[in-house]
C-alpha cells in the first residue's frame, strides 16, 4: 500500500500535531512510525470492502436534553489553571499582525 | 488490618469493631514504609483522609446511614478529576492542573462515604502497558521490585497488591487495568463500555476509554463496581437505565453460573507464554470440574486488534489532546515569538516520547490521502471484532484467555522498542473495541513467582454474571491470599 514514511512526512505531520521535534527526534519518529505502520498493514490482509466502520459500540445514537441553562464553571475557576491571563481573558501572543486589516 | 478486604473492612467499620481512622492511619503507616520502593502515588492526601475518617467514625457511633464504602481508603488513578490536589496524568504538561470538578467516579466515591488517600501513577495519559511513560515518576512490581507492574494503572495496582490501599479506581482503554491486574495478582475489571461515567476522566481514546475498580477480591470489585455504575446526565455515552439497568452486584455473587458454557480460542492463546498457557489451562479445567461446559471457538479477527487498536486509539488521542495548548491550563514555553510556538513548543516541552508518538500517528492515520486507508480500515476491522464476540457469545456465556502473553517484564526490556510494547496488550485489547467488559482474577504463578491472570470476558452489559463467574473461580482457590514480600 503506501510507501515508507520519510522523514519529510514525518516533519509535515509534526507541523499538523503543533509539535516542534528536533532533527533526532524526526529521525527516531521516523523509523518508529515506518515499524508501527508497516504492522498495521497487516490489516490489508482482510477484505472490508462490504463491511461498516464502527466509530463506537453503544445502541444510542443522539442524546438530547431539554434546552435549559445550567450553572457553568464561572470566570474564575475558568481562569484558575490558565498560565497567562488579564483579568477576564486567556492571554495569547498577537495573532494577526498590523496590516491584516483586522 | 491489611489482611482485610474493602468489603471485610466496610462491615467491621460500620459495625464499630474497626476505626476508620486507624484503618486510614494503617494504611499510611504503609505507605510510609513501602512507597519509598514501590512508588505508586503521585500524591497522597492524609491530612484530608484523617477527617473523612472521623467523619465516618462520627456517623457510626451516632447511628447515622452509612455508604457502601464507608470509611475504607481507596486510592484513585491520576487521570481523574479531584478539587483537591492536582491531576496530572503522570504528565509534566499538567504538573500543576488543578481540576475545577470532580469527576463523576469520585463523587460517587465520596457519596459511598470512602476515604480517597492518594492519586496513583500511571503511563502519561495512560498510553503505555508498564507505567515507565510517566512523566513524574517510576513505580515498581511489588512481587519483583526490577520488574514492572504492568500499566497503564500500575500505580493503582502495585498500590492494592502492597496494600497500600483497600481498592483503587483505574481506566482501561487497551487493557490498561486487567494487564497491570494480572501483573501485580491483583482483580482488575473493565466494565462496559457506557457502564461507568467518564466525565472528569482525562481523554485518551473516548471511544475506548472506561473506568473500573482495582481489587484484591471478586467481592470488592462488585462492590465498588455497585458505587460507580450508572447513568451519569455529565456523560451522553454512559448507558440509560432503561437501555441496560445496573445490578446490586454484590447481591446474587456467590451464586454460581447454572449450566456455564465458556469458549476457548485455542489458536490465539498458543501466542502465550507456556507457563500463562498451562495455568489458563488449569484455570479452566476448574470450571470443567465445576461442571461447566468448555467449547472451542475461532476468533479469527482478534489477530488484528492490536493494529486497529493503534490506529482509532491514536487517531482519538491526536484529537483529544490538542486541547493541551498552553493557553488555557498546563504547561506554557517561556517567550514564544508567536502564537504557534505557543503550541508547538509548550507541547514539545512538556509531552514526552510517547504522548508524541502517539499523536504522531493518529494525526498521520487522519490526515489527508490516509484516512481512508489507516482510520476506515481500522473501524471496519473493529467491526469485524466486534462480530467475533457476537458470534462466540451466541454459543457461550463467556470467553476465557490470558490476560498478558508473559508475566510481569523487567523494567527498560521494552522501552526501545514501541512496537514490542503495544504487542504485550495482544489480549485485552479486543474487549475495549467490542465494548465489552472484561475482568482479570489472580489464577497462579510462574516459576519465578510472579502472579498470572486469567481474563473472563462476557457480553455488554452482563458484568453481574461475569463477576459471578469470576467468584465461582476465586472460590476454589485462595491465590488472592499469597502476598508479595517487599
Amino acid at each position: 500500500m503506501a510507501e515508507k514514511i520519510d522523514n519529510e512526512q514525518v516533519r509535515k505531520v509534526a507541523k499538523l500535531s503543533r509539535l516542534e521535534l528536533t532533527d533526532s527526534e524526526i529521525e527516531e519518529f521516523t523509523g518508529q512510525l515506518g515499524a508501527i505502520l508497516e504492522y498495521v498493514e497487516k490489516m490489508n490482509e482482510l477484505d472490508t470492502e462490504t463491511i461498516e466502520p464502527l466509530a463506537h459500540c453503544l445502541p444510542v445514537s443522539n442524546v438530547f436534553r431539554e434546552d435549559i441553562a445550567k450553572e457553568s464553571l464561572g470566570t474564575e475557576k475558568t481562569l484558575a489553571n490558565a498560565p497567562k491571563k488579564d483579568e477576564t481573558y486567556f492571554l495569547v501572543p498577537k495573532i494577526l499582525d498590523d496590516n491584516s486589516g483586522a | 488490618m491489611e489482611e482485610l478486604t474493602a468489603k471485610q473492612l466496610r462491615d467491621k467499620i460500620a459495625s464499630g469493631q474497626i476505626k476508620s481512622l486507624d484503618a486510614v492511619n494503617d494504611v499510611f503507616s504503609r505507605i510510609e514504609k513501602y512507597e519509598p520502593v514501590i512508588g505508586a502515588y503521585i500524591s497522597t492526601f492524609k491530612e484530608q483522609a484523617i477527617e473523612q475518617a472521623e467523619q465516618v467514625d462520627k456517623k457510626v457511633s451516632a447511628g447515622e446511614p452509612l455508604g457502601q464504602l464507608a470509611g475504607v481508603p481507596i486510592a484513585v488513578k491520576d487521570n481523574m478529576c479531584t478539587t483537591f490536589g492536582a491531576t496530572t496524568c503522570a504528565s509534566k504538561i499538567l504538573e500543576n492542573f488543578h481540576a475545577p470538578y470532580n469527576a463523576t467516579a469520585v463523587e460517587k466515591l465520596i457519596a459511598a462515604d470512602a476515604v480517597i488517600i492518594g492519586k496513583t501513577n500511571l503511563d502519561e495519559f495512560a498510553m503505555g502497558s508498564s507505567t515507565e511513560n510517566s512523566g513524574l515518576k517510576k513505580t515498581v512490581n511489588p512481587w519483583d521490585t526490577t520488574r514492572v507492574p504492568g500499566g497503564s494503572s500500575g500505580g493503582a495496582t502495585a498500590s492494592v497488591a502492597a496494600r497500600m490501599c483497600s481498592a483503587a479506581l483505574g481506566s482501561d482503554t487497551g487493557g490498561s487495568i486487567r494487564q497491570p491486574a494480572s501483573f501485580c495478582g491483583v482483580v482488575g475489571l473493565k466494565p462496559t463500555y457506557g457502564r461507568v461515567s467518564r466525565y472528569g476522566l482525562v481523554a485518551y481514546g473516548s471511544s475506548l476509554d472506561q473506568i473500573g475498580p482495582v481489587t484484591q477480591t471478586v467481592e470488592d470489585a462488585a462492590l465498588m463496581l455497585n458505587v460507580i455504575a450508572g447513568h451519569d446526565s455529565s456523560d451522553s455515552t454512559s448507558v440509560n437505565e432503561t437501555i441496560a439497568p445496573t445490578y446490586d452486584y454484590l447481591e446474587k455473587l456467590n451464586e454460581p453460573v447454572e449450566k456455564l458454557k465458556i469458549a476457548v480460542a485455542p489458536q490465539l492463546n498458543a501466542g502465550a507464554d507456556q507457563q500463562v498457557q498451562n495455568t489458563l489451562h488449569e484455570a479452566i479445567n476448574i470450571y470443567k470440574n465445576l461442571g461447566a461446559e468448555i467449547i472451542e471457538v475461532k476468533m479469527p479477527h482478534l489477530d488484528y486488534a492490536i493494529a486497529a487498536y493503534y490506529i482509532i486509539a491514536t487517531a482519538e488521542a491526536s484529537s483529544n489532546l490538542a486541547r493541551y495548548d498552553g493557553v488555557h491550563y498546563g504547561h506554557r514555553t517561556q517567550n514564544p515569538k508567536d502564537y504557534v510556538e505557543v503550541y508547538s513548543k509548550s507541547r514539545a516541552e512538556a509531552f514526552g516520547q510517547e504522548v508524541k508518538r502517539r499523536i504522531m500517528l493518529g494525526t498521520y492515520a487522519l490526515s489527508s490521502g490516509y484516512y481512508d486507508a489507516y482510520y476506515l480500515k481500522a473501524l471496519k476491522v473493529r467491526n469485524l471484532i466486534r462480530s467475533d464476540f457476537t458470534k462466540a457469545f451466541e454459543k457461550c456465556d463467556c470467553v476465557m484467555m490470558p490476560v498478558a502473553p508473559t508475566t510481569a517484564f523487567k523494567i527498560g526490556e521494552k522501552t526501545s522498542d514501541p512496537l514490542q510494547m503495544y504487542l504485550s496488550d495482544i489480549y485485552t485489547i479486543a474487549a475495549n473495541l467490542a465494548g465489552i467488559p472484561g475482568i482479570s482474577i489472580p489464577c497462579g504463578f510462574d516459576d519465578k513467582d510472579l502472579p498470572i491472570g486469567l481474563q473472563i470476558l462476557s457480553p455488554a452489559f452482563t458484568e453481574d454474571k461475569l463477576l459471578r463467574i469470576a467468584k465461582m473461580y476465586e472460590k476454589e482457590n485462595n491465590w488472592y491470599d499469597k502476598r508479595p514480600n517487599i
